[in-house]
């Protein structure tokens, strides 16, 4: 990290070219982690992709009409039919974690031990919640309304295998978010990444910057969200 | 690993992050509009895709500090996804196929 003073080298496309023709490493003043982090992310970019063009594939080669998501997933609050309205809680919720979790990225950098640890712990829960929210919306489609991966009362059968494909890989994805950030705001808290601690699993020393890293998988959940938002239950 | 030899980092005041989470907010309650409005055809596409490919901008780069990267990783991140297109492009083009040929098969029969 220390061979040479990033200000120093070329910027932009300039940068670019010389970054890729230079010795050692491309990818300057990135760890390696993070580099590491980054192509995980574009790998798990393809594979939401592919789940998302087969839905668009299916929706549009059916012959039977697809189900409306925004009768599908409304809510019947007070008497009046709200359409989406736990979608959209579950958005609003899964933004505010990653806006905390922006937050508690920027305190790691500051060496802020306390509040990167207040930070990922709201981030957990605001994650936990979103988790909480999908099992709802998953038990009342199934016992309530009895969609099936192969047949559903509202229309094209293929819709309910793309549900619970699509929503159920991205709770996944969710789901394993939380389990590490409960594990890395408890590292934080204890001073893991200030005294130098070795890890549990990997034996090695830490950083703040793998805050950094998981928040990029953590705002990639979030990215993710706003792509099936849009093309499943929007569309 | 600690301490004095720390590579420079992006540390940027808090309100950068408290923006981009309000425009967020505001974009989501846009796009949920949509819906709510019930804006149909066209209108009602172009404006998701549009929302929604703003709010994966902004994520992206600020929440995920991309904007103050090097353009060496930049574009390896960037240039495989414009593949993803092409590929919507392909599949577009067999689901239509696909369609016609249910309805060619399923009216007039096999």
């Amino acid at each position: 990290m220390s061979q040479f003073d990033i200000k120093k080298l070329p910027q932009g496309s300039k940068g670019f070219v010389h970054d890729l023709g230079s010795d050692q490493r491309v990818f300057k003043g990135v760890p390696w982690g993070k580099a590491m982090m980054w192509i995980f992310l574009l790998s798990d970019t393809f594979i939401f992709s592919c789940f998302l063009i087969s839905l668009m594939t299916a929706r549009a080669s059916t012959t039977i009409p697809w189900p409306y998501p925004s009768e599908v997933f409304g809510l019947t609050v007070f008497g009046t039919s709200v359409p989406l309205l736990l979608i959209a809680i579950m958005t609003f919720v899964l933004i505010t974690s990653s806006g905390t979790m922006a937050i508690a990225v920027k305190y790691g950098y500051e060496k802020n031990r306390k509040l990167c640890g207040w930070f990922l712990l709201a981030t957990a829960i605001g994650g936990l919640t979103f988790v909480g929210m999908q099992a709802f919306e998953w038990s009342k489609l199934i016992f309530h309304d009895g969609v099936r991966p192969w047949s559903n009362p509202f229309g094209a059968e293929q819709f309910g295998a793309f549900f619970f494909m699509v929503t159920g890989f991205h709770g996944t994805h969710v789901s394993i978010g939380v389990i590490f950030l409960f594990i890395f705001s408890r590292k934080v808290f204890r001073g893991d990444f200030d005294t130098g601690r070795r890890g549990y699993f990997t034996s090695m020393k830490s950083d703040y910057e793998a805050i950094e890293i998981l928040g990029l998988y953590w705002h990639f959940v979030d990215l993710v969200w706003v792509f099936i938002f849009a093309f499943f239950y929007l569309w | 690993m600690t301490g004095d030899k720390k590579q420079e980092v992006h540390t940027h005041k808090i309100g950068v992050y408290l923006w981009i989470w309000g425009l967020l907010f505001v974009f989501s309650f846009f796009s949920y509009m949509v819906d709510y409005i019930n804006y149909q055809g066209l209108l009602r596409w172009s404006l998701i895709v549009f929302f929604m490919l703003v709010k994966a901008g902004l994520i992206m780069a600020i929440f995920m500090h991309l904007y103050w990267e090097r353009w060496a990783i930049v574009n390896v991140l960037l240039w495989p996804m414009t593949l993803i297109g092409v590929f919507i492009g392909i599949m577009v083009a067999e689901s239509y196929y696909t369609f016609f040929t249910r309805l060619f098969y399923f009216v007039v029969g096999g």
